[in-house]
């Protein structure tokens, strides 16, 4: 592509016979890089030279401040431990299986109740622009926001329980938002309230864009609706289902402010996942080191995650 | 009906199949909606109760004696800790690190986007995908660095401001948060710019350099004027994702009257000293909620298109 500036100059002589003109044509090649110079200095320093630091605090010892003596794996070996250690389970051990469970629900319920929405959405509904920003409005709030909203809703004493018993169903019980062993559940509601109307939007956009002709002609063919969507619809959709999952993905791993908001932690930091166990340990518990270590854990699994997925979409693309 | 299976049945009853598919269809969608729009509704209207409605009160209900009492406290009085001067201040500090932040990585993302499209040169790609990973780490990993410098930076900015009496804004925690989500968010701004202008005719930019035009007289008088739609993405996802940062805002913006808005919420929530007060709460929610509702009402199409270029694939 570098032969786009080289025209211009081929094209334009009489610049080259004034004395300076080279420097200034050799300035004019070099500003595109010029410009982007700063946004890729920031970005090797403050993202990949910040990891490496952090990488390196993992391997300190360090407490409240940092210190930058290497003690080797202390941390790591702490967190293996941890994770083993289920009865009474360690803040870490609660954390991952929080993340276990919560990932792997949130990403489901998302992708379930998203296809699920946005295929009965397609049905040719009526009052459709309607309901679409309806059900996709709360991904523009905060999870500062929603969590307030739902620990009210969720509140035994003053939301959906208290409202139940008023209109007589007295035997109704839940409290999951003050029950360690539930807490972890009632950040998954909120979650997928936030966030399945977005993956909702992205199979719309998905069913949108299918041939029509090929549902026609498997009509035409006979096949029932279900499937039709069973065999046909479905699989066509796979790549939003990985562009949905990319950012579920990369969502429910960062999830951290839902988490304080809605449940301060949740009894005993039952609520607790990777996000605020490095939080907590790195600014409340003066633990920088095992801070760093989990974040560098947490790290590493967004990596395997996304790498892949980035690689094959670049190389896809500049084919 | 009766079970006569003559044509003219059996049309009917394929009509009732389709009136009954209809009714549920449409009345699943309607649940849905209803489960959307609970905690939005339930907070909206126990904003506008007062205290003692609550407590007697039924969360659905509509406000008897609807008040903006509630509204007025929050904005100029409730404590958050101990000190009660409401949420206007927090506001502002939000609204004067969102602007500065959301124009100045919206810019860097359009020059880099024009450099990565239209002035390609070897290893573009990497540069291209070292930023686009950058939009997907978690931010803690790089947390505590981020903190450690701007601590520096703050004594540096202390040393400056006893030699000079200006300390050029280091230190400050407004500067601070404006550059963290400015570094933090370029990856998702060049993301953005860059899928526009893959698409946007090269031999436009060529013809251009064929008349002689410069780098940044191309960008201005062509690449510019022709973004405006993704300069609105650009615009409202950023704007929403730094109104809405949490981690950041309490990591560096903790405490104090620096706060931001989010972190200030989670703290009037969270102050448990007296009888706290629901409405009150649920009125400073929907203050922090307010911002990004109205963008997402008057530009949701451009919300959705830039949730979407998060998924790589615009």
């Amino acid at each position: 592509m570098s032969t786009v500036a080289e025209t211009r100059i081929k094209l334009t002589p009489e610049h080259d016979a004034r004395p300076g003109a080279s420097v200034r044509s050799r300035l004019q090649d070099l500003l595109p890089k010029i410009v982007l110079a700063p946004s890729f200095a920031a970005t090797i320093v403050f993202v990949y030279g910040f990891i490496l630091w952090t990488i390196y605090l993992s391997f300190t010892n360090s407490k409240t401040f940092p210190s930058y003596a290497v003690t080797g794996a202390r941390a790591y070996q702490r967190l293996w431990r941890w994770t083993f250690e289920s009865d009474p389970p360690s803040s870490w051990y609660t954390s991952i299986t929080n993340m276990g469970i919560f990932g792997f629900l949130y990403i489901l319920i998302c992708l379930a109740l998203g296809l699920f929405l946005a295929i009965l959405l397609d049905q040719k509904i009526r009052g459709e622009g309607m309901l679409r920003p309806i059900y996709l409005y709360p991904m523009a709030l905060s999870f500062i926001v929603t969590g307030v909203a739902w620990k009210w809703f969720l509140d035994p004493g003053l939301g959906l329980e208290q409202t139940l018993h008023q209109w007589g169903w007295t035997s109704f019980h839940f409290d999951w938002i003050k029950n360690k062993d539930f807490v972890i559940y009632t950040v998954v509601i909120a979650g997928v309230w936030q966030a399945s109307g977005f993956v909702m939007a992205m199979f719309l956009a998905g069913l949108r864009g299918i041939d029509g002709e090929i549902m026609k002609a498997a009509q035409i063919d006979g096949a029932s609706t279900f499937q039709l969507y069973r065999r046909i619809v479905i699989p066509l959709l796979r790549p939003v289902f990985l562009s949905a999952f990319i950012v579920l993905a990369h969502l429910a791993i960062k999830s951290y402010d839902l988490v304080v908001a809605l449940t301060s932690g949740g009894p005993g930091g039952s609520a607790w996942l990777p996000s605020n166990f490095m939080y907590e340990f790195t600014f409340k518990r003066n633990e920088m080191a095992v801070g760093s270590a989990s974040a560098v854990i947490m790290l590493m699994t967004i990596t395997a995650i996304i790498v892949p997925y980035l690689y094959s979409e670049l190389r896809e693309k500049s084919r | 009906m009766s079970a006569v299976a003559s044509p003219a049945s059996q049309a009917a009853s394929g009509a009732r199949a389709r009136t009954i598919n209809r009714i549920v269809i449409y009345g699943l969608l309607g649940l849905f909606a209803i489960f959307y729009l609970m905690p939005l509704f339930v907070m909206l209207v126990t904003s506008f109760k007062t205290m003692d409605e609550i407590q007697n009160g039924n969360m659905l209900s509509l406000p008897h004696e609807p008040t903006f009492a509630p509204w007025i406290k929050a904005w100029s009085e409730v404590c958050s800790g101990l000190t009660c001067v409401g949420m206007k201040g927090y506001f502002w500090n939000s609204i004067k690190m969102v602007v500065p932040a959301v124009l100045i990585s919206t810019l860097l993302g359009a020059l880099n986007g024009y450099v990565l499209t239209k002035w390609r040169f070897r290893g573009h790609t990497l540069v291209f995908a070292m930023m686009l990973f950058a939009c997907f780490i978690p931010f803690q990993s790089v947390l505590l660095p981020m903190a450690t410098i701007l601590g520096s930076l703050g004594r540096f900015g202390v040393t400056l401001q006893n030699a000079t009496g200006f300390n050029f804004g280091l230190g400050n925690s407004t500067v601070n948060l404006v550059f963290v989500h400015v570094v933090y968010g370029l990856g998702f701004t060049t993301l953005f710019f860059r899928n526009y202008y893959e698409a946007f005719p090269t031999e436009l930019v060529k013809a251009a350099q064929v008349d002689g035009a410069s780098f940044f007289q191309i960008f201005r008088r062509i690449m510019l004027p022709n973004s405006l739609p993704i300069i609105v993405v650009t615009v409202i996802y950023q704007f929403t994702n730094i109104w809405n940062d949490f981690l950041f805002a309490s990591a560096y913006a903790g405490s104090g009257d620096v706060m931001p808005m989010t972190v200030a919420l989670n703290n009037v929530v969270n102050t448990s000293t007296g009888v706290v007060e629901y409405n009150v709460n649920m009125a400073a929610a929907m203050i922090a909620a307010l911002p990004t509702l109205i963008v997402y009402v008057v530009a949701g199409r451009y919300f959705v298109r830039g949730l979407m270029a998060g998924a790589v694939k615009g």
